[in-house]
């Protein structure tokens, strides 16, 4: 991970980005409210991109199946909210994170179970061959959404807000989702977690030393293997943990939505770098705000607007915003 | 003569050459050895596939390039045909208008991602084209004006091909002669020569310096060819025969929409195809296609039988849904990337080795880091 | 408990489809240092990694204080107290020095929890480490990086030090303190097996010298014997010693 101090100018862009298309947009409430469902929507992406991109960059695997993970944290998210009508029924905001909390955690442990076996079965197999590994994880990722039909159906779900966490708060003109606000701070939680745990743990030093020089580490003592497991698994958490969020954002599930999102956090990684958690950060939140502006500016060219960034951030830095100096 | 034929790239096994013999004679007289419509449909399918797998064969096997907008190019195809006959009217003249500007305009994509290749690494490409070929079925799909959006397009071919066209008053063999069994017929040489095509293509110098790159990028970059220029052309052929197969496809359904071409599904069924087929062969596409698609057709209705009667525990019978083929495909195709990473011909091949020989073009090799 | 604490016998090493140790047998004696010597492409680099388990022997075996370590894992074979200095560090430069000794001390959970005394002769022996404390390691000249991945290699206290070329691109003053911090190693019974190029810096150093070519030994014995024998210099010499 480089040093923040260093390189400014991609956290820049993001900025950059929202004042671009102020005059675009016209009303400054408007803008402020495209601007907080960009963030919300770009942090529910970091959340579940950080953990793809440390994979990456500490062991070279690519894993074209995480979108497993979100799926799957999703689907559990149906079933226990869906047990807990009470809890959600219910206006006192309290109430409901006594429902969603646990979602969350539970999502987070399935998905990190899967994750193990994940691990294990289908990519430990193919250490160091990417090729393979792209072939299997996108196996897995199949045999994976096809068991999510058998579990739960192969039609969408309904995953409603709890009662508590709808409606908007109002500042001026500007409305705001409440949703959207507790995403933002979620996101930022996570990414805080994460920074804190890279920059001031002996554990995080691992991470970033394994993603330099894998074998120096491993001279040095410690088993990177299972280091490796560690972070696989972790990475999957988060993904189920983004998955739960990015259902209550849609407020709808479908299995599909794990090839869905796969699309968009790899647009995300290569914005920002494979290996870079700060790069995938600034990537997730230009491809929330860049959907959510172009949603409202021109509807049909969301998908494309996202990709003519991409191209232009590769234009300028052709190995994302934060490459590895590897 | 047949050595010219193949390009000098035998099968290399009897059972292999027993197989391929007995796909292409099975296809070659499909509608007098198995009667009635659902036989012909399932034959034309396996053609089209054939060539689409071919063609992505020489990208993935001979090149080493995991490219996910393989089916973009398909359904540029797909769409030229079905949007000319549609705004022009069912006219050779269209057919081959739409053609042309199909393979035109695959040209001009393939070329911009074979530069832009260049400029990023093997890992990003193959995240790059997936994202490409999201947007590109997005924007078919939004495009209703030209492409019949979601639902897509209905069209008339041709009076030749057209099945209330007949070439003959009685039936021969017990099989009438209408548009279209010459339809099929269209088909049937169509692939045979495209197929025979990807032989020499594969099989000529270019070919070889294809392979050399595979294996090794900086050495063959060493030695004096341009690895970008060779990529490149990889890419633009693979694109304009995946667009030729999609051109077959839409002549013979007579519709084109965003799921019957561009669908993430098709992506798929191809990869699996040419995984369990055999990488690096041509021939393995063949095969492949051939037991994918009668497995497909044929293979859901056992799953149906099976499930039924397994109805007594639910979650088995819910696991051997037919709806639910994907998944033990998948599961298939994770065992054949383990376990048969060169695929049925490799495996015959090698079956057939007595004493060791130098690898056949099987999959790629890992990279020593 | 033998003499030797390292031993190689008749080890092979294949790297894909290039046979490059023939058969290398070894004796590293205890608490002595040990050169190995030889010219380019000889094969010493690969010994070392495959002592170090980074790339396994076909055949032969390596034994590390009688116990057989030939297909043990990296990680394993460090943790039984050996110390590796690559011949390209190792360093990682977007940690900075201070990460980079963290990493090494195995036991410390945070810098704070070094050595205080092992670090303070640490930074006597290599002032730039004390320097550049809180700088990225990747912004230190190649000398100093030098320093930095010997002082890794001795942060705690280890059996055995390997090290491949320490003095490269290293001041002549700093090369003193080298070869005064071995000799106070050795003194505390560290082993140390170390490969040069350099032989005047070799002959101050060793105890136990063995030449390598062509993926053999090709001689060995003691530094001493070989430092007074003009003609064996000589005949050795084609192998650039």
């Amino acid at each position: 991970m480089n040093k923040l101090d260093l390189d400014w100018k991609p956290l820049a862009l993001v900025p950059l980005l929202a004042l671009l298309v102020l005059p675009f947009i016209g009303s400054p409430s408007t803008w402020l409210t495209l601007t907080v469902a960009g963030l919300a929507m770009g942090m529910i992406i970091f959340i579940i991109a950080s953990g793809l991109t440390l994979v990456f960059g500490l062991m070279d695997v690519l894993n074209f199946g995480h979108g497993v993970f979100i799926a799957l944290g999703a689907f559990v998210a149906t079933s226990v909210l869906g047990s807990m009508a009470d809890y959600t029924g219910s206006a006192s905001l309290l109430q409901n994170l006594l429902a969603v909390l646990p979602a969350m955690v539970i999502a987070m442990l399935v998905a990190a179970g899967v994750g193990l076996a994940f691990e294990r079965f289908i990519v430990r197999p193919v250490y160091g061959n990417h090729l393979k590994q792209i072939l299997i994880t996108m196996g897995g990722m199949i045999i994976g959404e096809e068991l999510i039909k058998v579990i739960w159906g192969p039609l969408q779900i309904p995953l409603p807000l709890p009662e508590g966490m709808r409606g908007a708060l109002l500042f001026g003109d500007a409305a705001i989702e409440k949703y959207r606000l507790i995403a933002v701070v979620v996101g930022v939680l996570v990414f805080g977690l994460l920074l804190w745990t890279l920059t001031r743990t002996k554990l995080g030093l691992l991470i970033r030393a394994g993603v330099q020089d894998r074998e120096m580490v491993e001279s040095l003592g410690y088993r990177i293997h299972v280091l490796f497991i560690g972070v696989f698994v972790a990475g999957s958490a988060l993904a189920g943990l983004g998955g739960v969020m990015w259902g209550l954002y849609q407020q709808s599930v479908i299995p599909q939505m794990g090839a869905q999102v796969n699309v968009l956090i790899f647009i995300v990684l290569i914005i920002g770098g494979l290996g870079s958690t700060t790069g995938a950060l600034i990537g997730a939140l230009l491809v929330g705000l860049m959907a959510n502006y172009t949603g409202f500016l021109v509807p049909k060219a969301a998908l494309f607007s996202n990709i003519a960034l991409m191209m232009a951030i590769l234009l300028w830095r052709p190995q994302g915003v934060y490459a590895l100096s590897k | 003569m047949i050595s010219r034929l193949l390009s000098n790239d035998f099968p290399r096994s009897r059972v292999l050459a027993v197989l391929l013999l007995a796909v292409v004679l099975a296809l070659a007289f499909t509608p007098f050895i198995f009667p009635g419509v659902k036989a012909l449909n399932v034959a034309a399918k396996v053609l089209v596939f054939v060539v689409l797998v071919a063609s992505f064969d020489l990208l993935l096997g001979y090149t080493g390039i995991v490219s996910f907008a393989h089916t973009m190019f398909f359904g540029i195809g797909a769409y030229g045909v079905a949007i000319a006959f549609t705004r022009i009217g069912p006219t050779w003249g269209a057919l081959f208008a739409g053609i042309a500007a199909a393979l035109a305009l695959s040209f001009l994509l393939a070329l911009a991602i074979g530069l832009f290749s260049l400029r990023v690494r093997a890992i990003f490409f193959s995240m790059i084209t997936l994202a490409f070929a999201a947007a590109f079925q997005t924007l078919a799909s939004q495009l209703s004006e030209l492409t019949g959006g979601e639902d897509g397009l209905t069209f008339k071919v041709p009076e030749m091909l057209s099945p209330s066209f007949e070439l003959a008053a009685e039936p021969f063999l017990g099989v009438s002669l209408d548009g279209r069994l010459i339809c099929y017929y269209l088909l049937f040489f169509t692939a045979v020569v495209l197929v025979l095509a990807l032989l020499r293509i594969v099989n000529s110098p270019f070919g070889r310096v294809l392979q050399a790159i595979r294996e090794n990028e900086f050495r063959a970059e060493a030695i004096g060819y341009r690895v970008v220029v060779y990529r490149t052309t990889s890419a633009i052929l693979s694109a304009l025969f995946a667009t030729l197969a999609g051109a077959m496809l839409a002549l013979w359904l007579r519709y084109n929409g965003p799921d019957t071409s561009l669908s993430f599904e098709i992506m798929l069924d191809v990869l699996l195809i040419v995984v369990i087929g055999g990488m690096g062969t041509i021939y393995g596409a063949v095969i492949g296609s051939g037991l994918f698609v009668v497995a497909q057709s044929y293979l859901q209705d056992l799953l149906r039988l099976a499930s039924e009667a397994v109805s007594g525990l639910p979650w088995l019978a819910a696991l051997l849904s037919p709806d639910r083929w994907l998944l033990w495909l998948g599961v298939l195709f994770v065992l054949s990337v383990y376990y048969f990473p060169t695929g049925v011909v490799g495996k015959l091949r090698s079956m057939r080795a007595a004493a060791p020989r130098p690898p056949a073009t099987g999959e790629p090799r890992p990279v020593l880091k | 408990m033998s003499d030797n604490l390292l031993a190689l016998e008749g080890v092979h090493t294949h790297i894909g489809a290039y046979h490059i140790l023939h058969g290398v047998d070894l004796q590293v004696p205890r608490g002595q240092l040990t050169m190995l010597l030889g010219r380019n492409g000889a094969g010493k680099t690969t010994t070392l990694r495959t002592i170090m388990g980074l790339w396994k022997a076909s055949r032969g075996r390596i034994t590390l204080n009688g116990q057989d370590i030939t297909a043990a894992p990296t990680p394993q074979i460090a943790g039984r107290g050996v110390a590796y200095v690559p011949e390209n560090m190792g360093i990682f430069a977007d940690l900075t020095v201070r990460e980079n000794m963290l990493l090494a001390a195995r036991s410390a959970r945070t810098a704070a929890q070094i050595d205080e005394q092992r670090l303070k002769w640490i930074f006597s022996l290599f002032p730039a480490v004390e320097k550049f404390w809180n700088h990225p390691a990747g912004k230190l000249s190649g000398g100093q990086k030098q320093m930095l991945a010997v002082s890794r290699a001795i942060v705690e206290p280890r059996e055995l030090l390997i090290i491949d070329e320490p003095s490269k691109g290293l001041a002549p003053a700093i090369i003193n303190n080298m070869i005064e911090a071995f000799g106070e190693l050795k003194r505390s019974g560290v082993t140390i097996l170390l490969v040069e190029q350099n032989f005047n810096f070799a002959k101050r150093l060793g105890d136990t010298v063995a030449v390598m070519d062509n993926g053999q030994v090709v001689h060995a014995g003691g530094m001493k014997e070989l430092a007074e024998n003009e003609e064996l210099q000589h005949s050795l010499l084609g192998l650039a010693i």
